[in-house]
């Protein structure tokens, strides 16, 4: 199956024959930074090889439409619940510039013994079994074949099944996952002793599958009360699950940090998020940096958000990363949107790039507050350490409260987690192992007495039972469903109609969802305007009205509002008028035309309005205008009465009249459209002109209604108007 | 345990050490505490590290949960799941599949526990 870019990729061919199906590769694959790389008229130092296909930022229209890679690679999280509808969100975040999609499971897979199967809808993420994992790893192998990149996919494995869930990730090609003991324990309340010898197997099988490992220590950030406090046993927790992962056998390089800039404004962050940055980086320069965006402070203000988040990629770009995160800036309100992943994709392109090259510019300063800070967080995460031994080592610590207190260490508030090592989820399931203990499989890892049964598989045990699955891939016993009412089969027969038929309804999620946003400035108080709000939406026929951001404009003069609601009623796309794209002819075939029967113009903005770069884009033959083509053009300049500009054009005896008009303000462009149009009437040269006219707000069809020949929107370019006129005056002459 | 900042004080013998000094401190410490977790993951198993093992070996997720709960309720843990299984397939000549199916099904759980009596091989 190859995708095509003008098509929607198929769901149902996706999981069509998914049992047999076997990923294209494992293990992760990074960027690749190419120095002194060329793009447009550009040389970019921290940049990637670019895509095959993607969307540029809006303005790459004005640099030759590149679309620059940062050399990082990019992350999004992608869990709406159900699959099958994430994999399309996939293929828009591919196309922005994301090569690590990470899929959030649903609530409450940490505490299930063993693995789900099949493909029950999730809450807040999704279940994460073989059937899913399959089919987006399977749509993803398509995905990056159509961008031209490697797409890293990324789940979990934590909760009490880990190593059940990093078998499955390493028979099915998964490239990334969080796997942090810590985690369990203060988080999740598993047993803490249960939680380091399965992460022990976890690690030792990820380490097989080459899968780069994210730890988990950036929730201390989203946990503490003052999340910058937390900094020095930030600097432990990713240590310890740092070098019991080396020591487990994970190559440093696949061993990721989680790291968070700790504060936002109007916390002066970067003066206490750069200096952490710093320290980390000198004391972890060995493994990796995974550079998390900061949700602690998130609001729902989307705005607020993608600044906060700006700052946290200039923190790495002042430093470092390898994988930069993404945080979508509506989090702070309900589980991403679709549209939200991409913006927030956009702004981890648009800030890198943006930034490209700025450590080849400044330096970070080697002494003075720098350099002091740098060193006394370091010395407090030691003595945070020499603490935890003198307390009896880990576990201990952890049943004293040691971590997530809000103090800054050795300061200590005594509101930190607590668990007991005799406590939590899965207590007293561990099994010491006996002498004979054996284990017939690969990337096991400890004690596994192979030698009694054939001392030559040592070093390979799973000789013994012909390989393991890992080995051998058809021995893995693929589950399709297990519930017959709750399954992609069936919700799929559901949106049916949204996907087979050219019926369409707006969605923020889900297929045929309906969900609608709506921006509103009432001038009002906060609530009056948040109740009139909701009425607003009601009238307008929305159902389930709901305000998701309110924001004080002034307390008394008004309030910005944004809320959902619900589209009842779908539109059939078959139905629809829509006009065609504009024609363009070629270059020289205008010409020829030109330069067989000459053609002159005349040109003005009209009215009172002062704006005339869009016109001279359409004219001057430096912006590729038509005066290129040999159309011989007379610029009347700016603010001319529209009686002006036809009686010039009756004088030069001009094939046409080209007037622009940017200011919109009740109407009054096309109010200056029509009377151009009767002006030459009465002057009775109408049947013998040509009138075009244009501007950023011109609609096209709405301006011919006007009475005039063609309209010219947003994006019009000089030779989108000698087409035109080419073609008006063949007709005109055919007429006549 | 509530305690105000005594960084100054507590931080006297780390003034000496160089930046390199204090970075090998920090991972010889972290090194330190994490070695009795390395030694208790060596040593022990767990339900689902016995699991994991089962896939490992070609059985689906539900078997595998079959089996090693039965392999709790038999006592034999501390042998491993795996280990089981792969025992019987020898003493009964089955392929490891038919075995394991075998113990799914309920059968052969009594003569399992027989087998591993008297220790190692």
């Amino acid at each position: 199956m190859e995708l095509n870019q003008n098509e929607k990729l198929d769901i149902k061919e996706i999981l069509k024959d998914l049992e047999n199906y076997r990923p294209k590769r494992r293990g992760w694959i990074w960027r690749e930074q190419q120095k002194d790389l060329k793009m447009g008229p550009f040389t970019y130092q921290n940049c990637s090889a670019p895509l095959a296909n993607s969307v540029p930022l809006p303005s790459a229209k004005y640099f030759g439409d590149i679309d620059p890679q940062p050399e990082y690679s990019i992350t999004t999280e992608i869990a709406s619940g159900r699959f099958e509808d994430d994999i399309r969100r996939m293929r828009m975040a591919a196309w922005h510039g994301a090569d690590h999609i990470m899929v959030i499971r649903t609530a409450g897979q940490s505490h299930f013994d063993g693995l789900i199967e099949g493909t029950p809808q999730g809450i807040g993420g999704i279940p994460i079994t073989r059937k899913q994992v399959r089919a987006q790893r399977k749509a993803l192998d398509y995905i990056e074949e159509e961008v031209g990149r490697p797409i890293n996919y990324h789940s979990y494995v934590s909760g009490v099944a880990g190593p059940d869930v990093a078998v499955m990730f390493a028979e099915e090609g998964v490239n990334g996952a969080h796997q942090d003991p810590q985690y369990n324990v203060l988080y999740r309340n598993i047993n803490m002793v249960r939680s380091f010898v399965d992460a022990a197997e976890s690690k030792k099988i990820m380490a097989w599958a080459d899968i780069a490992q994210i730890d988990g220590a950036h929730n201390a950030n989203a946990t503490a009360r003052q999340a910058w406090k937390v900094m020095p046993e930030l600097m432990v927790q990713h240590a310890l699950n740092s070098i019991f992962s080396a020591k487990v056998g994970m190559k440093k390089s696949n061993i990721c940090l989680s790291t968070v800039p700790p504060t936002a404004p109007p916390a002066p962050c970067l003066n206490i998020d750069l200096p952490y940055a710093v320290a980390l980086r000198e004391l972890f320069s060995e493994y990796r940096m995974r550079a998390q965006m900061n949700t602690k402070y998130m609001e729902s203000s989307t705005r607020e958000a993608t600044v906060t988040h700006v700052l946290n990629l200039m923190i790495s770009r002042l430093t470092s990363a390898d994988i930069q995160s993404t945080i979508t800036p509506d989090e702070g309100r309900n589980v991403p949107w679709h549209i939200y992943n991409m913006e927030a994709c956009d702004t981890a392109k648009q800030a890198l790039v943006g930034m490209d090259n700025l450590l080849g510019l400044v330096e970070l300063k080697k002494d003075g507050y720098l350099k002091e800070k740098v060193r006394e967080l370091k010395e407090r995460a030691v003595l945070f350490m020499e603490e935890m031994l003198e307390t009896g080592g880990y576990f201990n610590s952890v049943q004293e409260g040691f971590f997530v207190d809000s103090g800054c260490y050795p300061e200590r508030n005594g509101d930190g987690i607590s668990r007991k090592i005799e406590g939590g989820v899965g207590v007293g399931k561990i099994f010491e192992r006996d002498e004979d203990y054996l284990a017939p499989v690969t990337a096991h890892f400890g004690y596994n007495n192979v030698a009694q049964y054939d001392e030559y598989a040592v070093e390979n045990p799973s000789q013994l039972i012909g390989g393991s699955t890992l080995e051998v891939p058809e021995k893995i016993v693929y589950i399709d469903e297990l519930d017959e009412t709750d399954n992609v089969n069936v919700r799929m027969e559901e949106t049916k109609e949204l996907r087979e038929s050219s019926m369409i309804k707006p969605e923020v999620e889900w297929l045929g969802d309906g969900i609608v946003q709506m921006d509103l400035f009432l001038p009002t108080s906060k609530r009056v305007a948040e109740a009139a709000a909701l009425e607003i939406g009601k009238k307008m026929g929305l159902a389930e009205v709901e305000v998701i951001h309110r924001e004080i404009m002034h307390p008394a003069e008004g309030t910005r509002i944004q809320l959902k609601g619900k589209l009842e009623f779908s539109i059939d796309v078959d139905q629809l008028v829509i006009p065609p794209e504009p024609e363009i002819m070629t270059d020289d075939e205008i010409r020829e035309e030109i330069e067989n029967k000459p053609m002159k113009i005349v040109a003005a903005t009209v009215g009172e309005d002062e704006h005339s770069v869009g016109l001279r884009e359409i004219i001057d033959i430096k912006h590729g205008g038509i005066e290129r083509f040999g159309i011989e053009c007379h610029y009347l300049g700016t603010s001319v009465p529209v009686e002006k500009l036809v009686d010039a054009a009756i004088e030069l005896n001009a094939d046409a009249i080209l007037a622009s008009t940017i200011i919109s303000h009740d109407g009054i462009h096309y109010k200056n459209m029509k009377r151009i149009h009767e002006l030459c009437i009465e002057k009775g040269i109408r049947d013998k002109i040509m009138i075009a006219c244009g501007g950023t707000q011109v609609i096209p069809e709405k301006a011919v209604e006007q009475g005039i020949d063609a309209g010219f929107g947003r994006g019009s370019k000089g030779v989108h108007m000698a087409t035109f006129l080419v073609k008006k005056r063949r007709e005109m002459n055919n007429e006549n | 345990m509530k305690r105000e900042d005594d960084f100054e004080k507590r931080k006297q013998h780390l003034n000496e050490l160089s930046d390199e000094e204090l970075k090998n401190k920090f991972w010889a410490l972290a090194g330190q505490l994490v070695d009795p977790m390395m030694d208790l993951a060596y040593k022990n198993t767990t339900p689902s590290i016995e699991r994991s093992v089962l896939l490992r070996m070609g059985f689906s997720s539900i078997e595998a949960k079959v089996i090693v709960e039965g392999v709790m309720d038999k006592g034999l843990m501390p042998k491993g799941a795996g280990h089981v299984v792969y025992k019987l397939s020898k003493e009964k000549n089955m392929d490891i599949r038919e075995a394991g199916r075998a113990l799914v099904n309920g059968e052969y759980w009594d003569e399992v526990a027989t087998l591993f009596e008297g220790g190692v091989k």
